[in-house]
């Protein structure tokens, strides 16, 4: 299955927004210093006309982002997630969302595996504010080909949308012909035992988890749940009326990311035995990716133990 | 479109307070000061500046207005009904409830509001963003930004301010209303601006100053505006309350509605000027 090389979902978007340049003329990048390390560096070299660099002001970012929509522009705005939404979710609310802007805030190196950065550079709050902003779609690729499809599948509609990309490269677990739809969770495997929603990269460690459980007879169904608003609330509750378990799992803090979304807006109508894997109310530090998620419980051993613990005494 | 004089400007524009006055006090909350304040200038642009037309709204190769200190809404509200953008009538919906009349402007709310505003410092950046695409979209347009001194505490202000400079943005005119007042005191008190012509001059940009009130220097300096081959920041020095002897300059009516008795004291000596 992951026999490809690793690559990164920045990666992706730099080559998608390139791409989808040619052909839509009506696509503009602004950039808050960050050009190169969110990788529209490509993009600002072909397209100058279209490449806006603001310097390091994220909330001017937002706001030109803004009035360029306002003059009829599909408008991508780079930076890191600690910066954007972090730095500027006032501007995102009043200039984006409430003025419902044709804005995409795509924002690389969200999580613990930015790594030896440390915690002052680890998104792990994103989702959670962006996804109680009315108006703002939430999209957390898997990997580098889902975050392709993404980025062309954002360009076509008008909504603002938070897409949240990652710096380190991870396992390619999809392919070109994979389906993508917003909103729509994909089924990455069936099982029957157990129902493990997740998003971004950090899946992986879920099917590694997965992979080891089959050896004692243990089958686990995991939805990659890469929108998490709108949640596909419909796919996750079928797979709950087959398992009857949930696991959630997110390289972000537990409070108010995607499993507490599938808490509000599934759990709450169909109650199933869950647990909420994520970082559990703490910054990260320095470290390697590896050693991080080990470390903040969100690697494959952690999830193989909380697999197995619902599974054996489920209340 | 109609050219009208300096008289028929000045009654207009006191038409134009008298309905603030009557919009914040029949809401019973709102900014009576600064929307005072702003009149005239608001009625210079739309009735003698802009490039607009309020039968056509949405007609892209209108100026667009941009108001940045979105409190000051009575102001726009008022000057757009008496444009014709819709009726005066729909002025008594201010802050009630189902009202395209929001206590802070809606972009999608009513056609002649451009942008979305409330918290300040955003909006620079959006005239900005509206004066590349402009120019990217190879538009005549103008972008007339309005803001106020108070929100050059904002950081943001002076993010747009230097970015505006970077891109010559020389079809974007931000006009500051210089009223020396924010919300708990006066400017000078709660975080002194000092010299704000030089430091825009620094910025690169070209700086106009005008008498807010003087309906001729407010047309005149608009005018020298439009032909600039920089960003021009006007420096509007206005009276809060302008109009109304027992509001202006008192900071007290930044963000309190006249009560009724005080709202007829208000129109009895607006209604002397005309």
């Amino acid at each position: 299955m992951f026999n490809k090389e690793n690559k990164s979902t920045r990666d992706a978007y730099g080559e998608a927004i390139f791409a989808l340049a040619k052909t839509n003329k009506n696509i503009v990048v602004v950039s808050a210093d960050l050009a190169e390390s969110t990788r529209v560096q490509k993009f600002a070299k072909k397209y100058p006309e279209r490449f806006f660099e603001v310097g390091v002001a994220e909330q001017n970012m937002l706001g030109v982002a803004a009035g360029l929509s306002l003059s009829g522009k599909t408008v991508f705005a780079s930076s890191f997630a600690v910066f954007s939404p972090g730095r500027n979710w006032d501007q995102l609310r009043v200039s984006i969302c409430y003025s419902e802007s044709n804005v995409k805030i795509v924002s690389t190196h969200a999580g613990l595996s930015v790594g030896e950065d440390g915690a002052s550079h680890q998104a792990l709050e994103d989702i959670a504010i962006t996804r109680v902003l009315p108006n703002l779609l939430v999209i957390s690729p898997l990997d580098y080909e889902e975050t392709k499809k993404a980025v062309i599948a954002i360009a076509k509609i008008k909504n603002p949308v938070y897409l949240r990309l990652h710096r380190q490269t991870s396992p390619q677990i999809t392919d070109s012909k994979t389906p993508f739809q917003i909103g729509k969770a994909n089924i990455l495997q069936a099982g029957k035992n157990l129902t493990l929603v997740g998003c971004g990269p950090i899946l992986h460690e879920a099917i590694k988890a997965a992979e080891n459980l089959k050896k004692q007879n243990i089958s686990v169904e995991i939805i990659n749940c890469h929108t998490i608003k709108p949640l596909d609330k419909n796919t996750i509750l079928k797979s709950l009326q087959k398992t009857k378990k949930l696991i959630t799992l997110e390289e972000h803090q537990i409070a108010g990311g995607l499993g507490s979304a599938i808490l509000e807006q599934v759990v709450s109508s169909y109650s199933v035995p869950v647990k909420l894997i994520g970082v559990q109310d703490t910054f990260g530090e320095s470290g390697k990716p590896s050693e991080l998620w080990h470390k903040y419980k969100i690697d494959s051993q952690y999830i193989e133990q909380e697999i197995l613990k619902i599974i054996k005494n489920p209340r | 479109m109609k050219d009208y004089s300096l008289v028929e400007l000045k009654n207009i524009a006191n038409l134009i307070r008298q309905d603030i006055i009557r919009m914040t006090a029949h809401a019973g909350s709102g900014h009576p000061g600064g929307s005072l304040g702003m009149a005239d200038i608001f009625t210079a642009l739309y009735f003698k500046i802009l490039k607009h037309n309020h039968e056509l709204p949405h007609w892209t190769e209108r100026d667009r207005v941009i108001l940045s200190n979105g409190h000051i809404c009575p102001v726009l509200y008022a000057t757009l009904a008496e444009r014709g953008y819709f009726s005066l009538h729909l002025l008594k919906k201010f802050r009630q409830i189902n009202s395209p009349l929001q206590g802070h402007p809606h972009q999608h709310s009513l056609a002649g509001i451009e942008n979305s505003s409330g918290p300040l410092g955003q909006g620079l950046s959006i005239a900005c963003g509206l004066a590349l695409g402009a120019k990217l979209n190879k538009q005549n347009y103008q972008v007339f930004a309005l803001t106020s001194d108070g929100e050059h505490n904002e950081g943001q202000t002076w993010e747009a301010i230097m970015l505006a400079n970077k891109y010559k943005l020389n079809n974007l005119i931000n006009i500051v209303d210089v009223n020396g007042i924010q919300i708990d005191g006066y400017t000078k008190n709660i975080m002194p601006l000092g010299d704000l012509k030089a430091k825009y001059q620094s910025f690169g940009w070209q700086v106009l100053t005008c008498d807010g009130h003087n309906m001729k220097d407010i047309i005149n300096t608009l005018t020298k505006a439009k032909t600039s081959n920089k960003p021009v920041a006007i420096l509007a020095k206005t009276i809060l309350g302008k109009g109304v002897s027992f509001m202006e300059n008192n900071f007290d009516w930044h963000g309190k509605a006249p009560n009724q008795q005080e709202a007829e004291k208000a129109l009895i000596e607006l209604k002397k000027y005309v």
